[in-house]
């Protein structure tokens, strides 16, 4: 990256941009970076851009196939817009033999989803998780950063209306 | 004296604790008790099924599904000296109340060393774990012990390692002791936990996050190591932020870091946040990923010990396992070794879930029974149905059915029935659950999972889910189930890691002991248990429905239709056999086939 001399460019930029040239410039030269750096740059964005990622991958000189392979190879990283709240519905054991089927068929159907994914006005997002480790609350889901535990298909549908 | 009230800011989060907790502190601003009663945050008390759960300290008073509203009458209990009785446990045999949580049969048979610490100490305070005597094991070590000392101790104590596979902890911590490199070494605490059904890292990490991180600085001195990570699943944000700030705390008191204790012992701890892989549990795949890479495991030319982490010796064990350390030490081997049977020592924690009254965090001696943990401790079958089977060993491990139930619990039993201890998932089935979509289910989790690296696994997984689904979904062929069984071998023998080579065991153990349900699929397109959709029909007995249409208000996809007072009809066409319906009809006028 080149310094800049004016400053006028940079002051103009866009904060995310500033922001993700920030974290490359940390984590160069450290060992183990990639993960990390995406997991911030998600962070960042929402989601993983292609031009983020090569941006990173030109940051830790890196091929872009390999930062392309480390992100899709790991459940966490996007490379869609989301929805503003992410809903989580646990598909584990527990949840699983405590009814999520139809837990997560219900919420499909209010949402007018055929399958895991984002509704187009990018209220929500559904996906399932293998297992959100709070099992004795069975059938459980996460929205966001709330887990909602002991649900019916109703109730889910109650708690979902909350979030905007 | 000072009373101490204890709320659960773990698990019972998620059912409003912490609610609870502002609504319990505030209460006692308002009235000036400050000096009088302390409000504290805890981690989980195991007794998930009850939260939120409040306990009481020194009274010992235990109290079940908390909620705000019950913030005031409990602090006034507290000021005259009573008890808010609507509140307490009451044993579902004899219907009697229980004041006091040692009395409650859940806790009663449990023998809690691991998870001592767990609910009576505030995971944020550093002071609270040092009370305790935490750290004191650590000082001894690098005080009194040379490392060689520590590892036959820990050798002596008999102490296997925890993730599931059993390796003796000891042995592998000499082994990097010995190991020919000597430059740099590495110790990992492996908690991406990601065997559904199986949350007691998460509950270690999130209500005493010291004991690990004294376990690993003790494996640190141990083996010469400077520096350790922690693999941690980003579905556990709260466990990071706790481990965070116990590090930080740890650091300042100069328990962590640089010199500790003022000796030439240094030891640093990093987090990494895993990024959603379950494969990444696999020892090498999880380096593999701290490296920066796709998480997939390695070919083991070498072991870890000798040439781990950036090819350096490394000691990977599991959270569960570093928890044990500390009181080992303090305790000695010799009171370890004594609790047990021969070949495991210690106690286990088993994440007791499924259809069993009391759900949550259970901690036995090994060599305790299934039947106790399950009748005993659990309470039992819930919606009074009959047990099947219990799931142990996560995706991994197989279906015991009942007529294993009195065999006592260690790694050796569960091998020999077809099942493993896993990380210590038990997951209680009842007869209402079909064993065959139990197994599908399972190798879908695994099938989903599968890093792709090696055939076996990647294509073998895949084949066995398309047959189970056929199954499940009443296209199953009489040849099936040999082709499963055909697969299952090859799979198990030739996959490179052991996601792959026991990923078909649901289906093996399944097979071995509820042959007869994969055949009524087969053979008479049904499911004996009424759990597989595609086989269900739902419909409405017309001379006992009243018309009241609960079940059409509940039905999320309009499929049932009627006019008021009279039969209501349910749509094949529309129907998701979510089963709503059968669950609001008070007539029992809705037929599940």
């Amino acid at each position: 990256m080149s310094a800049c001399c004016c400053g006028n460019k940079h002051a103009k930029e866009d904060p995310k941009q500033m922001a993700l040239r920030e974290a490359i410039a940390r984590y160069q030269g450290v060992a183990g970076a990639l993960i990390p750096l995406l997991q911030e740059a998600q962070e960042i964005f929402g989601y993983l851009p292609g031009e983020v990622m090569e941006e990173i991958a030109r940051g830790l000189g890196l091929p872009f196939s390999k930062v392309f392979g480390v992100a899709t190879f790991y459940a966490q990283f996007h490379l869609k817009p989301r929805g503003r709240n992410v809903i989580r519905v646990c598909t584990g054991t527990a949840c699983h033999v405590r009814g999520a089927s139809p837990l997560l068929e219900s919420i499909r159907q209010a949402l007018g989803l055929k399958d895991e994914g984002t509704t187009e006005d990018l209220r929500y997002t559904l996906e399932t998780v293998a297992c959100l480790g709070a099992c004795g609350l069975a059938p459980a889901m996460m929205v966001n950063e709330d887990t909602h535990g002991r649900l019916t298909p109703a109730k889910a549908l109650e708690v979902l209306k909350q979030y905007q | 004296m000072k009373k101490i009230v204890c709320v659960c800011a773990g698990g019972c989060t998620s059912s409003g604790s912490l609610r609870v907790l502002e609504g319990l502190r505030a209460e006692v601003q308002q009235r000036g008790l400050q000096d009088q009663i302390v409000v504290k945050p805890v981690g989980c008390h195991g007794f998930c099924e009850q939260g939120p759960v409040v306990s009481i300290e020194p009274t010992k008073t235990f109290y079940t599904r908390v909620s705000e509203g019950d913030v005031s009458e409990i602090i006034t209990s507290l000021q005259e000296g009573s008890l808010v009785e609507r509140l307490l446990y009451v044993n579902p045999s004899n219907q009697q109340q229980i004041n006091t949580y040692d009395q409650v049969p859940f806790y009663a048979r449990q023998q809690k060393i691991v998870l001592a610490k767990c609910g009576q100490i505030n995971p944020e305070h550093i002071e609270d774990y040092l009370a305790q005597g935490g750290y004191q094991a650590l000082e001894n070590v690098i005080r009194q012990m040379t490392p060689q000392q520590v590892v036959d101790e820990v050798k002596k104590s008999g102490l296997r390692g925890r993730g599931g596979a059993g390796f003796p902890t000891g042995r592998k911590w000499e082994s990097a002791l010995k190991a020919k490199i000597t430059d740099k070494r590495y110790v990992i605490c492996n908690a991406d936990e990601g065997d559904p059904g199986a949350f007691m890292d998460r509950s270690l990490l999130e209500g005493n996050p010291h004991e690990v991180l004294e376990g690993m600085a003790i494996c640190g001195y141990a083996t010469g190591s400077d520096e350790g990570y922690i693999y941690v699943r980003a579905e556990y944000p709260m466990a990071i932020k706790r481990l965070k700030l116990a590090i930080e705390q740890a650091e300042r008191a100069g328990l962590l870091g640089n010199h500790i204790f003022q000796s030439n012992f240094s030891f640093h701890i990093k987090i990494k946040a895993g990024a959603g892989a379950f494969v990444c549990g696999e020892g090498t795949a999880l380096m593999t990923s701290i490296e920066g890479n796709r998480g997939m495991p390695r070919f083991k030319a070498d072991r870890s010990t000798e040439k781990g982490l950036w090819q350096k010796p490394t000691v990977i064990n599991n959270v569960e396992t570093f928890a044990n350390v500390p009181t080992i030490i303090t305790k000695g081997a010799a009171w370890y070794a004594s609790m047990g049977t021969e070949k495991s020592k210690g106690t286990k924690i088993f994440s007791l879930t499924g259809k069993v009254i009391n759900t949550g965090l259970v901690e036995v001696p090994m060599g305790t029974t299934l039947r106790q943990i399950i009748f005993d401790i659990g309470g039992g079958i819930s919606n009074q149905r009959a047990f099947k089977a219990v799931q142990s060993g996560g995706p991994s491990g197989g279906c015991i059915p009942e007529a294993h139930l009195d065999l006592p619990v260690d790694y050796d039993s569960l091998d020999q029935i077809g099942s493993m201890m896993g990380s210590g998932g038990l997951v209680v089935l009842d007869d209402t659950t079909c064993m065959v979509d139990v197994a599908r289910f399972f190798l879908n989790f695994t099938q989903k999972e599968s890093c792709g690296k090696c055939t076996p696994c990647r294509e073998g997984t895949l084949r066995m889910l398309e047959i189970l689904t056929r199954i499940c979904e009443g296209q199953g062929q009489p040849k099936d189930l040999e082709n499963l069984e055909r697969l299952a071998k090859i799979i198990c023998n030739t996959s490179l890691c052991g996601l792959g080579q026991s990923a078909p065991y649901p289906v093996l153990s399944t097979l071995r002991y509820f042959r007869q349900e994969y055949e009524a699929h087969i053979y008479h397109k049904r499911c004996p248990a009424g759990a597989c959709a595609k086989l269900l029909v739902y419909s409405i007995v017309a001379e006992a429905c009243k018309g009241c249409g609960s079940c059409a208000r509940a039905c999320p996809t309009g499929a049932i239709r009627g006019n008021k007072k009279e039969p209501h009809v349910i749509d094949g066409t529309r129907c998701i056999k979510c089963g709503n319906c059968l669950q609001k009809c008070k007539f029992g006028a809705v037929r599940k086939r």
